[in-house]
């Protein structure tokens, strides 16, 4: 139904005949390479101009903090959303920092901040770069033409924020040579992962390693774009073969992929563990990062593979199966906005003219006295409020202080308890030390405190690394006391290996 | 028409003469829809004029006299819409681009925009043909759901061209040659702004402020803050998009040569071989998520 309009600006290619030598076939390859090229400009201009920020700012790398500002964003594109704007700042820091270690943090985070508003070009209204470059046409006439492209989006997120994903044309400078099968190249990066491991070679591993998690991200962003369309138009997508097909595909390849990387994983993690080099053992502690993040995208894609099917039929069901009504009207896309689409700036901008001069409604004039005009104008300007409505001093009512003991009677407990590790003593003991220091309290405050530590809060000490625990154990002795009744419980103190607990905790993460 | 208007006249004439008190309350319920937020059942003295305008014929050719004069065309009396006037063509109440959004005066591709952002809102309001035609259908968007589906429809179009190996890039003498959809595409969804406000120069942006433009209007009811704010119509903007928008923008279609084919209702439905960009039933209403 759009197909006439498609096609009235540019004539078809095959019907032009013979033509001259440096036709639009031979120069396409040219125009595809200056396009590549181009997209390598914004960064070679950081350095260029970083001469004109106000500072002596030509000691940073601009162009290596924008490579590695690309990296950041593409690793963190997560499914759904982006990365994080201040997420991203705040990574570049470190590697801002190594450059200039004497400089101060704040010079860190401007060079950060500029170097990613130049990437999204905050400038500019399209927020994006344009280069221009030359082709023949088909009659072997020479045109200048604009290549328009964007290195980091900015996209929205839910509730409103702003998230960076890094386009396809910043994945191509980044990684090069992404003009193949996205599969098979990742079978291959990570068949080269495995043999480099087991070599030993953990340096070409790592990097082996990046390079297959960028393109799990790209897989997971041509799913998304599918599923995307799906929920807007069912008939879009071809949910008879592509789809389903597509969709089995990718299970099998998640599936295999996560045997494969958990195998990875494994064969890394005793890398790790064996090698004696300092450097290799942080070099595979890094890659065994890079795998389980691997692993978790593949979770994801596979959850959003499996959530695929319900929301087609769903989908089906609220789109195709709607009564059909007999009354006719104008079909606003397929009779408007479709052909207006296609037709030159010139020409559709007449058509959305019309549209907009009939379906504003109207506006009644607004119409200015004299004496107002003197107010308005006398009236100064309204604070914006950054920080919404003054908030009422809240009537505060002072709580009585109703505690069984007071700070000093723990304090003088806690000392009491405070035993060597090597010389648990008897609860009997230390009631009646209690009972000389604080009388009879103290001595309830004591008991109470052992028979909790009866039972340690052992997981609470793990997380929060502490690097002792009090603990009381029963062997079986009866407490021969004129205020307490029970076992006469051992009371010590464990020592707990800290250090060896945070690499765990570090581990298990 | 006149004869009758005549004759009609002298039937009026004959039984109760037009009154000054007449002509107000005919300019009054005028003035009632110059405001066109205000909804007719809560207010008694709007209702009971439109009441009578229904009842009254002759007081119903005075109000349509009085809104004519001002430059104000009738679309429909009725107690859902109220008394639904708009702008005549070079009205003082016609609202024009340049008063609308500054930068579209020097701008080319911010006017076209700026007119696609209602076109698109209207499209996928009333998607199908139907929706329009039904008056209890009441439409629901998204501002973000705009752009997506303006977006996507941009990709499709890109997508085509790629496989036909035409090369879209405009020449840099002619921007006005640039295929329109580029220029949707290519502006950027949103951005981060000092003051967390909407970029207004972002495609989200400027739906947000078509939006914003449209329920000042009375055309929309805002519903909620989901996905860049959610909106439904009302009754006076299917009539505003049916009566006036629509046929106006497809007559400047037409008059450009571009004839969309169609035979009543099939148009919606796409061609079995080809992956058209037609939408489907409600595609596009806020997503189930």
């Amino acid at each position: 139904m759009t197909s006439p309009a498609s096609t009235d600006s540019v004539p078809p290619q095959l019907s032009a005949g013979p033509r001259p030598a440096p036709g639009p076939a031979a120069d396409e390859g040219l125009a595809r390479r200056l396009r590549a090229l181009a997209c390598t400009a914004p960064l070679h201009d950081l350095d260029a101009r970083k001469a004109n920020l106000a500072g002596e700012y030509s000691v940073y790398g601009m162009a290596e903090v924008a490579l590695s500002a690309i990296d950041l964003v593409t690793l963190n594109m997560d499914f759904d959303t982006g990365a994080d704007h201040e997420q991203i700042v705040a990574r570049l820091i470190p590697r801002i920092s190594a450059q200039t270690p004497h400089r101060p943090v704040a010079e860190h985070e401007r060079v950060a901040r500029w170097v990613l508003e130049n990437l999204i070009n905050v400038g500019s209204v399209d927020r994006g770069f344009r280069a221009v470059y030359g082709t023949f046409g088909p009659d072997g006439s020479y045109v200048r033409r604009d290549y328009d492209f964007k290195l980091i989006e900015e996209v929205p997120g839910p509730g409103g924020t702003v998230y960076l994903r890094t386009t396809d044309e910043a994945v191509n400078v980044l990684v090069g040579a992404l003009d193949t099968d996205v599969t098979s190249a990742q079978i291959a990066a990570e068949v080269k992962l495995e043999v480099l491991v087991n070599r030993g070679r953990l340096a070409d591993a790592q990097l082996a390693a990046e390079q297959a998690r960028y393109r799990t991200v790209q897989y997971s962003e041509t799913l998304r774009r599918a599923l995307e369309a799906t929920r807007r138009n069912v008939r879009a997508v071809d949910w008879l073969n592509a789809v389903p097909d597509m969709i089995a595909e990718a299970l099998d390849h998640v599936a295999d992929r996560y045997r494969h990387e958990n195998a990875i994983l494994t064969n890394i993690r005793r890398a790790r563990d064996e090698t004696e080099e300092p450097e290799n053992k942080r070099r595979a502690a890094e890659l065994v990062d890079i795998v389980k993040d691997c692993i978790r995208r593949h979770t994801q894609l596979q959850s959003r593979l499996l959530e695929a099917g319900p929301l087609f039929r769903a989908e089906q069901d609220r789109q195709a199966f709607a009564t059909p009504m007999t009354t006719s009207g104008t079909d606003l896309y397929g009779h408007l906005l479709a052909p207006l689409l296609p037709l030159p700036l010139e020409q559709a901008s007449r058509v959305t003219g019309a549209f907009f001069a009939h379906g504003t409604g109207l506006r009644t004039p607004v119409s200015v006295r004299m004496g107002d005009l003197v107010d308005i104008l006398l009236t100064p300007p309204a604070e914006r409020e950054h920080l919404g409505a003054e908030m009422p001093e809240p009537d505060l009512i002072a709580t009585p202080d109703d505690s069984r003991f007071s700070e000093e009677q723990l304090a003088d407990a806690m000392r009491l308890l405070d035993l060597p590790a090597d010389a648990p003593r008897r609860l009997s003991g230390l009631l009646t030390q209690a009972r000389r220091v604080g009388g009879e309290d103290l001595a309830y405050l004591v008991a109470l405190l052992a028979v909790h530590a009866a039972s340690p809060p052992v997981g609470t000490a793990y997380r929060q690394g502490e690097e002792k625990l009090l603990f009381a154990v029963d062997d079986g002795t009866e407490l021969d006391d004129p205020g307490f009744g029970g076992a006469d419980l051992i009371v010590g103190t464990a020592l707990l290996d800290a250090a060896g607990m945070a690499a765990d905790r570090t581990e298990a993460a | 028409m006149s004869e009758y208007v005549e004759a009609e006249a002298a039937v009026a004439s004959a039984s109760a003469a037009v009154t000054p008190a007449d002509a107000a309350d005919a300019a009054r319920l005028v003035a009632f829809g110059l405001q066109p937020k205000l909804q007719p059942a809560r207010d008694q003295e709007y209702t009971e004029l439109l009441r009578r305008y229904r009842e009254d014929p002759p007081f119903a050719r005075l109000a349509d006299a009085v809104a004519a004069g001002l430059g104000l065309v009738v679309l429909e009396v009725s107690p859902r819409a109220g008394m639904a006037v708009t702008a005549a063509e070079d009205s003082v109440f016609a609202v024009r681009m340049g008063d609308y959004a500054r930068r579209t005066a020097a701008d080319g591709g911010d006017r076209f925009l700026h007119g696609l952002a209602h076109l698109a809102v209207a499209a996928l309001a009333f998607p199908r043909p139907e929706d329009l035609a039904d008056d209890g259908y009441v439409g629901r968007i998204t501002v973000n759901g705009v752009d997506a589906f303006v977006r996507q429809a941009c990709r499709r179009l890109e997508e085509r061209a790629e496989e036909a190996g035409e090369n879209t890039d405009p020449a840099t003498e002619a921007p006005g040659l640039e295929a329109a959809w580029r220029i949707w595409a290519r502006r950027s969804a949103t951005g981060a702004t000092k003051d967390a406000r909407r970029l207004a120069g972002s495609t989200t942006g400027i739906i947000g402020k078509a939006v914003a433009f449209l329920t000042d209007s009375g055309f929309l009811q805002r519903t909620g803050d989901d996905q860049g704010g959610t909106y439904r119509t009302t009754a006076r903007y299917q009539l505003q998009v049916r009566d006036m928008a629509g046929s106006a923008a497809m007559a400047e279609l037409l008059e450009l040569g571009v004839v969309p084919v169609t035979d009543g209702t099939a148009s919606l439905l796409p061609a079995a071989d080809t992956e058209d960009l037609d939408l489907v039933a409600d595609a596009g209403l806020p997503f189930h998520s």
